[in-house]
């Protein structure tokens, strides 16, 4: 995979994750370019696209617009499915996730994303074992805030 | 504030339910981060916006900058900088601090750290490397999220060159007890292998041991690096196949644990990864694709359930049954797999299973057929991509009776596209598809009309470049070719009469060139009125200047009529003192040669396009006049490199600061002065002393006009005989000196002249062979109109084919005078005096030079090379589906070597080759007439490939013909007249000699045979050869003194660690020893720790290596002038260590 694009209807960037070195200004670009096809783009149409000489492929979830772009040769089914995934894995940290906890809590949608792709390739594809691992490290933090009730 | 938290809060319900969720984390409706968000969704308009941030960005600046900052509220502060980064505003101060968080930060905080680090920088950032150490440290922790968060960052962005760093602990945490550890370290060693795979060569049983992983996580992630080097080398990791077939066999069964499972789908990531190796593993192999047929029939039985996660391995499943070895049973049901996806509903479904016959179409057409309608109605589908997928479907299955509907739509989408990558695309494909099919040669003018104007100056320039070739070279008889060129001209005339100024640059040249060469076919157009349509274009204010050089190129044609002499004096005044000296020499050139017509004829001769034009590269003609030049005491010629190289010696103590850009003699007796005495040595003999230094330097002039202008900004000028002599008669240099001037008459009886090629025969059966191809009992199916080469009705002469050397070095002659002409003019008064000077000093060193690279140093000799290859490709789409005999052949078989065939085909070498070191005769390609079988053979100067031919039917086959192409070697055939005929069972042989042209670890020779049975029609079999890089290198003997000059005057380098061998000798002296003879390396010296060692790559193309042993790592520094050769001997140097 080489980039990960999380937006609004309104085309605000949520989240952005890129697996492949480009500068900050084609980055800029690209997401740009990208938010704005994909907007055009009506509801009942096909989730992939090809752009340039990538495979965009997307998915709205309510008011958020999840969009991954593989390779030509990837396959598009798998790629759905991993966006699909990480919405499941971000519901159940978040218990219904909704467009205001991944505005709010940005950092921990990285965290689950950086836990559950690594590099751009699906690293763990286990919720339990994705969300376990977050978990574990959510807890120093409370016990890092709160060190006072285990003394 | 509180009223603002208190509305926002009302107005989303939803959070507040949150709150009370377990496990879901508190949203930080109190935290500043909290604030500033609030108060951005409040602002309605940008500028407030940009205020609010700046506002912010200036407050969180202060806060990290300060001391008393503690790490917690760094964190805040960080998360807050990476919310305004991601809005779009800079925060590049903060940086630094994201480091430092990450260094000196708790876990939490390090891991905010982390974060904003991979978030905010990219991998070439330079201040990456100030996180090498923290990572170091990180990567040896106890704490395992800490080395989980290091590993992380590690994979995510990495600098190259640090990675030997950080590699040994990589490394160690393969063998870590936690498995999501292994795991990681696993993918970062496979993004290891993606950006460097050089540096993790030597863990390859390593990658093995991961693939064994007890833990089905590891495992999955070690699929990952093998995915990737089997695609680059699917012949080392055959052995394999049964493992992974195994592997997915327990996971179709179900056997790994059910956290795997998605939706009750067991691992489909895996699944679809174990799926991808097997399709290349399979590819052109039958024995290998036999062990997976049967997991393949399972895959396909399991994967029943109507989910998205099943389509996609299904979908998986089908390509990789169409991309192995066919069996009947499995292609059937994959057939219908694909027309569910066709006919399914949903419309991802359907985009796939466009695509899935895409892929198919030309192994089973009858399958697209089955799907006409649905192919028809995807064709009006709303949704642009379909419609695309749908177009590119159609591509694959236009021929000759299809071809102009399927044009038709293609054109319609094009109008309607705005998307310029698609325009370039389908611009190509149509133009591709109306040079091969086109039904009449109306049609295909107005289709390429369509496809200049829509493809405009986006388009490839292969396109007009081709459309050109084509029509000056001819396709068919003379009089076909007559009306063909006679329609252009017309429709031309009368686009230029509309209105010109809408039509795209690129197209207007193609129009000028057209007008130029063929408006005096249509007789009853005046020249007058061509070159007032022509002028129409010169005052438009959108043509660019190199159109307009084109149109001028065009009017100096026309002038031959006569008639329109007083028009084309008008436009060369008015061109002739243009600020564009392109362009200003093309109008001397029409002032000029408007004048004399003799000498036009002779410059641009009517209907030329067929004469093809000899070079002679190596720019023998010019020695005579070389060896006066350094005769009269001009310094010989150096690289640039060198003599950059040399001033920044001598800066130190130059006390001419001018020195390199005084004219020509000056600054040779500048540069002599400094030169050391190696470098004089390197200058031939020829330069002599130079006494009258004095009185050249100042009369600068008079030697420039015996330098013949050859070189010019765009590359080698092939014109040059022509043009040379019309520098000689239009500017007549008072000045030159009487032996000057015999030199100047000499060289032109050293040119080459135009030769008719050997060709026609070997053309005409070429073409035949072709052109019934079709009907051969071979091809059953005809429907495949892309994968064989069907009777093109515009295909281009196959002139050169033969060899790919010849197709490079013959220009038609008149394509060249368009666009890469030079200033010859204009060498009396324009030239930079720096150009001059190179040329004027050129010695026989420059010569060698320029034989070795003749497609790179001519701009028109290159586009030419790669066309031709393109038409190979074109025409031959079979070696991309390896599919009709196409083998791929190890030069390096575990085979028996004393196999019986091997020794009887040995026994048909010639003596001078037997006796030589060379690869085992590998088989290539057999049917039951005819085998193909070939080795090569290591001679001191060259190496050979030999090719056997053996006929094993009942009676002689005739009309042989051998052609062999690569991307990264130069073929040339050895033998003068190749045999043609073979006898019922008898052997025939052919030699080619190989040199490099591009270096790469492995280098792949492609041929087609072509032969003629005395039954039936022609047939052709296609091969391919591999062999490896080592088999051209040779050694280079030079001294310690010749490596040190050569040392610095090389541009390209590498550097490497590889392991030292230590059995009982001196592990330098060992390690050396064993590279040498494995590969053929020259030990100039060892001198304590440290040696040198010099190899070539045949021909002339040096690679010097130097050793230095560092603790217990062998330290290797390569140099070459040639790109990618020091990667590339790494390589094999790693290799042949390995192999010890």
């Amino acid at each position: 995979m080489q980039f990960m694009l999380l937006f609004s209807r309104q085309g605000k960037l949520r989240l952005q994750k890129w697996y492949v070195p480009l500068s900050d200004k084609e980055r800029k670009k690209i997401s740009r370019d990208l938010v704005q096809t994909i907007l055009a783009r009506k509801p009942k149409m096909c989730s992939f696209l090809e752009w340039r000489d990538l495979k965009i492929v997307y998915k709205r979830y309510a008011s958020l617009y999840f969009c991954c772009a593989v390779e030509d040769q990837d396959n598009e089914l798998i790629t759905l499915e991993i966006i699909h995934r990480y919405v499941e894995l971000l519901d159940k940290y978040f218990g219904s996730v909704c467009e205001l906890d991944i505005i709010f809590n940005f950092e921990k949608a990285y965290f689950i994303l950086d836990e559950f792709l690594l590099g751009g390739e699906a690293q763990e594809t286990s919720k339990k074992n994705v969300l376990k691992a977050i978990e574990q490290a959510d807890l120093l933090q409370e016990v890092s805030q709160t060190p006072k009730i285990f003394t | 504030m509180s009223d603002v938290v208190e509305k926002t809060l009302t107005a989303l319900p939803s959070l507040l339910s949150l709150d009370s969720q377990p496990g879901s984390a508190k949203l930080s409706s109190t935290s500043k981060l909290g604030n500033l968000i609030r108060g951005i969704t409040e602002l309605t308009s940008k500028h407030e916006e940009e205020k609010l941030i700046q506002r912010e960005l200036a407050s969180i600046k202060e806060q990290v900058s300060s001391p008393n900052t503690s790490m917690r509220q760094m964190k805040e502060l960080m998360v807050r900088a990476i919310y305004c980064e991601s809005l779009g505003y800079e925060a590049s101060f903060s940086y630094i601090h994201a480091i430092k968080l990450a260094q000196q930060g708790t876990v939490l905080e390090k891991r905010v750290g982390y974060l904003a680090v991979s978030l905010f920088l990219n991998e070439s950032h330079e201040l990456l490397l100030l996180l090498v150490n923290t990572v170091l440290k990180d990567l040896q922790s106890t704490n395992l999220i800490e080395v989980c968060m290091a590993l992380t960052v590690v994979s995510q962005m990495f600098p190259k060159d640090m990675i030997p760093a950080i590699l040994p602990l990589v490394e160690e945490k393969l063998n870590h007890p936690k498995e999501i550890i292994r795991r990681k370290a696993v993918l970062a060693l496979y993004k290891f292998y993606l950006i460097a795979p050089n540096q993790v060569q030597h863990i390859h049983n390593k990658f093995r041991k991961a693939l064994c992983d007890k833990d089905p996580g590891v495992m999955t992630a070690s699929l990952h690096i093998y995915l990737q080097m089997i695609q680059e080398n699917p012949e080392g990791y055959k052995d394999l196949t049964a493992s992974f077939v195994t592997i997915l066999k327990q996971v179709v069964g179900g056997k790994l644990p059910m956290d795997f499972n998605y939706h009750s789908v067991p691992a489909p990531w895996l699944q679809i990864q174990l799926l991808r190796i097997l399709s290349l593993l399979g590819k052109n192999d039958q024995s290998t694709s036999e062990i997976m047929y049967e997991v393949l029939d399972e895959s396909l039985r399991r994967a029943e359930m109507n989910h998205n996660i099943t389509y996609a391995i299904l979908y998986e499943c089908v390509k990789c049954i169409y991309t192995i070895h066919p069996k009947s049973d499995l292609l059937e049901k994959a057939a219908k797999c694909i027309g569910n996806f066709v006919l399914s509903p949903k419309i991802n479904l359907k985009y796939l299973g466009l695509k899935a016959l895409t892929y198919v179409v030309q192994q089973d057409p009858k399958l697209a057929l089955q799907h006409q309608m649905t192919i028809i109605e995807c064709l009006d589908h709303p949704d642009l991509i379909i419609k695309r997928e749908t177009l590119e479907l159609l591509f694959r299955i236009t021929n000759a009776q299809n071809v102009t509907v399927i044009v038709e739509k293609m054109l319609e989408f094009l109008h309607s596209n705005t998307d310029d990558y698609t325009t370039i695309d389908l611009v190509g494909k149509v133009a591709e598809l109306a040079e091969k099919y086109a039904p009449g040669n109306e049609w295909f003018i107005e289709t390429m009309n369509t496809v200049f104007s829509v493809g405009g100056d986006m388009m490839q320039p292969d396109i007009p470049n081709s459309f050109l070739k084509l029509l000056s070279e001819g396709f068919d008889t003379v009089e076909e070719d007559r009306k063909l060129r006679l329609f252009a001209v017309d429709s031309y005339v009368s686009l230029l009469q509309g209105e010109p100024g809408k039509l795209p640059q690129r197209f207007l040249q193609v129009i000028s060139w057209v007008l130029g060469e063929y408006s005096h076919l249509r007789e009853e157009l005046e020249p007058a009125t061509v070159m007032r349509l022509l002028a129409k274009l010169l005052d438009m204010k959108q043509t660019s200047s190199e159109t307009k050089s084109w149109v001028l190129l065009a009017m100096t044609k026309l002038v031959r009529a006569g008639q329109v002499f007083q028009s084309a004096q008008e436009v060369s005044e008015t061109y002739g003192s243009s600020m564009d000296t392109v362009l200003r020499q093309r109008a001397q050139e029409l002032q000029h040669l408007s004048q004399d017509c003799e000498l036009r004829a002779r410059v641009l001769p009517q209907d030329a396009g067929l004469e093809p034009l000899e070079v002679d590269s190596s720019l023998s003609f010019l020695d005579g006049f070389v060896s006066e030049a350094l005769a009269a005491g001009a310094a010989p010629y150096k690289p640039p490199h060198q003599r950059q190289e040399e001033l920044a010696q001598a800066k130190a103590l130059s006390l001419e600061p001018y020195g390199l850009s005084l004219p020509i003699s000056m600054s040779s007796c500048s540069i002599a002065d400094r030169q050391s005495p190696t470098l004089l040595s390197m200058s031939s003999g020829l330069s002599g002393d130079s006494t009258d230094l004095s009185h050249k330097g100042s009369s600068t002039t008079l030697k420039l006009d015996g330098v013949k202008r050859v070189w010019g900004r765009e590359g080698y000028l092939a014109q040059r005989e022509a043009v040379e002599e019309a520098a000689q008669v239009e500017v007549p240099s008072p000045l030159r000196s009487p032996s000057q001037q015999a030199e100047a008459d000499s060289s032109h009886s050293q040119t080459p002249t135009p030769t008719p090629t050997p060709e026609p025969d070997q053309e005409k059966q070429q073409l035949a062979s072709s052109l019934f191809f079709g009907l051969s009992s071979q091809s059953s199916v005809c429907l495949m109109g892309k994968s064989e080469p069907t009777p093109q009705r515009f295909r281009r002469k196959a002139k050169g084919q033969a060899s790919s050397s010849g197709a490079a070095e013959q220009i038609s002659n008149s394509l060249v005078s368009a666009p890469s002409a030079v200033d010859n003019f204009l060498c009396n008064n324009l030239l930079d005096s720096n150009i001059t000077s190179q040329v004027g000093i050129s010695s026989s060193e420059q010569t060698s030079e320029l034989s070795q690279g003749p497609a790179t140093t001519n701009g028109t000799c290159d586009t030419e090379a790669e066309s031709t290859d393109g038409d190979i490709k074109g025409s031959n789409p079979s070696l991309i589906i390896g599919d009709n005999g196409l083998v791929a052949a190890d030069p390096t078989p575990h085979k028996d070597p004393g196999s019986p065939k091997d020794f009887c085909l040995s026994s048909h070498l010639p003596a001078e080759l037997s006796e030589l070191c060379r690869s085992e005769i590998t088989p290539l390609c057999s049917n039951q007439s005819l085998g193909l079988s070939a080795c090569h053979v290591h001679k001191e100067d060259s190496l050979v490939l030999v090719v056997f031919i053996t006929n094993s039917s009942d009676a002689a086959i005739r009309q042989i013909l051998l052609d062999l192409d690569s991307e990264q070697l130069q073929v040339s055939c050895v033998s003068d007249s190749p045999v043609e005929d073979v006898t019922s069972h008898s052997v025939a042989m052919h030699q080619f000699s190989l040199t490099v042209k591009r270096p790469s670890v492995h280098v792949e020779v492609v041929g087609m045979v072509s032969y003629q049975l005395p039954v039936g029609t022609p047939q052709e079999v296609q091969f391919s050869y591999k062999l490896p890089l080592t088999s051209f290198i040779r050694p280079l003997t030079v001294s310690t003194e010749e490596y040190g000059t050569m040392w610095l005057s090389f541009s390209h380098d590498t550097k490497q660690n590889l392991t030292l061998i230590s059995d009982g000798e001196e592990p330098l002296t060992a390690t050396l020893n064993v590279l040498k003879e494995k590969l053929q390396l020259h030990i100039v010296e060892i001198i304590g720790m440290e040696g040198i060692i010099a190899c070539q790559l045949l021909r002339d193309q040096p690679c010097l290596m130097h050793c230095r042993v560092h603790a217990d790592v062998l330290a290797v520094w390569l140099r070459s002038p040639v790109p990618d050769l020091p990667d590339c001997l790494i390589y094999h140097c790693q290799r042949a260590l390995q192999e010890h």
